[in-house]
């Protein structure tokens, strides 16, 4: 099976101050995969979701998205950030949140207009979270500010979408209500990449995993993969996980 | 002079009149940029600045050697542009933090303009007189074409904060994010910080190195009591210094020779407190009195819930129940029973009660927090 290559990241080393925290990654990531990056605190899970988007400026490597360097490409690619990267208590509401996923579109100056709003009530209406659109940010509740910032990035309508925690402090129920929308997006043929911390719950929501600690551990189908041995060599502990064939 | 005499004054007396539009102006200015300022975090980045300059005028003084304020202004704008993509530079290269950056060449370039104003008041000059003006400021100095600089900048100001609302609102909130979305950040950031820059230098003859920040912090967190809505915001900050440049020019006009500078501030601090304690939404003194009213109706609430689930055990929901199954429950009073009857949620008849569709309906919504206070 060869698919298209969505994402590819060649000999990307990242470093904060000299000591670097990415080394030397390769990366395949296949058209139309639900893949799960999963390693401990520190392991430069947000920071190779940066390197990827232009955040970070990495000391060596290239991104490449379908073939083309990243920057030309910026339209296909949407970010849900982690939560707890921006202040809540800033002024304004939840829609307003929602419709920046159309400032990309937009360009420089234009204002969104009645069309953006539409496609902001339309994401938020996917999230369940229509009833609060007119809520200020800072009194919506954790699960309810991370539905806010998947909205806004499903209003891009892009073909790739990278999260860095989407389930972060969600309730069970929200847990669901997102890796629903997620494997709805799969469905539609979008390839999403997901930071995910709990491990029981990889084989069911991912169809592909990489492993990451500071180098590549591994990446590919879960089925092939996530097993004991390469969870060992991530966390650098004896892990066992049982795999429901 | 009384303040009302100030005030009638205003509109036939030149130099007042002066003063009392370049302070407005001023303020509106400040008021308007220091909302940013103040939701990036970077409070510290208006003192940071105005002191930065300082070193410009006493360099612009020696260069020129005359007091010429366009020339000083000018030579604060560099300074304190320099001093400004220093910290820039230091958070970037360095990984210090941002204020430990800022107070590092706030202090630093103080430091060489208080030594470069000592070595200029040692000269024989007799020209050097008054530099010393510019670190508390002294608004009687202000002339016509003060006001028109203001102005201008200010009209500027406001016509790139239009144009690059969108633009600005979203760096503020999220810049990461507004990178992956292919707008130039940088841009966006120095037209940001070269305005702020901008109004600081043109407040510098007026409130002085020293309290020129808090004409930039005090407006917008004042603002930031009133509202949940960034342009509001903004535009009740430039309100706010407007307000404090007017009524702190009238009272330092009306009693007699009292700095124009530090009355300002003083004005700006007034708005603080007043917005602090009484705004509704955030202000101390409406969050106390709701916390007393929540608590009030807490019991009212945790009675009507009480009759709420034993209500919902019939199909009828007003049929009758005798009150005194209430007893049963520890918040009930007769006080308490009276007041929902008052609130139209609960009928008595003879020794029974029923709840009210009305009182159904608040009993059923008490525990969706959808419905409660969404719009
Ligand atoms: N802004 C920064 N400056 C310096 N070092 C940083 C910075 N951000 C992260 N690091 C370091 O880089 C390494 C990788 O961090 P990163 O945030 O990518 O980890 P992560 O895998 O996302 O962890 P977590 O699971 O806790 O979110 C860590 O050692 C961290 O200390
Ligand atoms: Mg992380």
């Amino acid at each position: 099976m060869k698919q298209k290559i969505a994402v590819q990241v060649d000999d990307l080393t990242v470093a904060y101050n000299y000591k670097p925290v990415l080394w030397d990654i390769d990366l395949e990531i296949p058209e139309g995969v639900l893949m799960a990056i999963v390693g401990p605190n520190g392991a430069g899970k947000s920071t190779l979701i940066k390197s990827i988007l232009g955040i970070l400026k990495p000391i060596a490597g290239s991104i490449s998205v379908y073939g083309k360097p990243y920057e030309k490409q910026r339209s296909l690619v949407a970010y849900v950030p982690q939560k707890g990267s921006v202040d809540w208590d800033f002024p304004t509401t939840a829609l307003d949140v929602v419709m920046m996923g159309t400032y990309g579109s937009l360009g420089w100056i234009k204002r969104p207009g009645q069309k953006e709003k539409k496609a902001a009530l339309e994401a938020l209406e996917k999230v369940g979270m229509l009833p609060f659109k007119n809520r200020q940010i800072s009194q919506l509740s954790g699960g309810q500010q991370q539905r806010i910032f998947l909205a806004r990035a499903l209003v891009q309508d892009a073909s790739i979408y990278f999260m860095d925690e989407p389930f972060q402090g969600v309730d069970a129920s929200t847990e669901i209500a997102i890796i629903n929308i997620l494997k709805a997006l799969r469905k539609a043929g979008k390839t999403v990449i997901v930071v995910h911390h709990d491990l029981q719950t990889v084989p069911e929501y991912f169809d592909w995993v990489t492993f990451l600690n500071v180098k590549k551990i591994a990446t590919g189908p879960v089925k092939d993969i996530f097993n004991d041995d390469n969870l060992t060599k991530t966390y650098g502990i004896n892990y066992k996980v049982s795999i429901q064939e | 002079m009384t303040i009302s005499e100030y005030f009638s004054l205003i509109f036939s007396d030149y130099t007042l009149r002066t003063i009392t539009l370049g302070t407005a102006v001023l303020g509106a200015v400040t008021g308007m940029l220091g909302s940013f300022a103040v939701l990036r975090k970077q409070s510290l980045l208006g003192d940071a600045i105005s002191h930065a300059a300082l070193p410009g005028i006493a360099l612009a003084f020696l260069i020129t050697g005359a007091k010429d304020s366009n020339m000083l202004l000018l030579g604060a704008l560099v300074s304190g542009l320099i001093g400004t993509f220093w910290i820039r530079g230091i958070i970037k290269k360095t990984h210090l933090k941002s204020d430990t950056a800022l107070g590092l060449i706030l202090s630093l370039f103080f430091g060489f303009g208080m030594l470069l104003l000592t070595f200029i008041q040692k000269q024989p000059n007799a020209n050097q007189a008054g530099l010393d003006k510019y670190l508390f400021g002294q608004a009687a100095t202000l002339v016509e074409s003060d006001v028109w600089l203001m102005t201008i900048v200010t009209a500027i100001c406001l016509f790139v904060l239009l144009l690059f609302w969108k633009e600005f609102k979203m760096l503020l909130f999220d810049a990461d994010y507004t990178k992956t979305l292919g707008f130039n950040t940088k841009l966006i950031d120095v037209l940001i910080t070269s305005f702020i820059v901008l109004a600081i230098v043109l407040g510098l003859q007026t409130v002085g190195v020293v309290l020129m920040s808090a004409m930039l912090l005090a407006p917008a967190a004042a603002a930031r009591q009133w509202t949940n809505s960034l342009s509001v915001m903004v535009f009740l900050a430039a309100l706010f210094g407007a307000f404090s440049g007017v009524f702190g020019t009238a009272i330092s006009a009306s009693q007699n020779n009292l700095s124009t500078g530090p009355v300002i501030v003083i004005v700006a601090g007034v708005f603080v407190l007043i917005s602090f304690v009484f705004s509704p939404s955030r202000g101390l003194l409406f969050k106390q009195i709701r916390f007393i009213k929540n608590r009030r109706d807490l019991e009212l609430h945790k009675t009507l819930a009480f009759m709420f689930h034993i209500a919902e055990t019939h199909d009828n929901i007003s049929h009758p129940h005798a009150i005194k199954i209430l007893n049963n429950f520890q918040g009930y009073t007769k006080n308490t029973l009276q007041k929902l009857v008052d609130k139209n949620y609960v009928t008595i008849v003879g020794d029974h009660w029923s709840l009210t569709e009305q009182g159904f309906k608040t009993a059923s919504n008490l525990y969706n927090q959808q419905n409660e206070n969404n719009e």
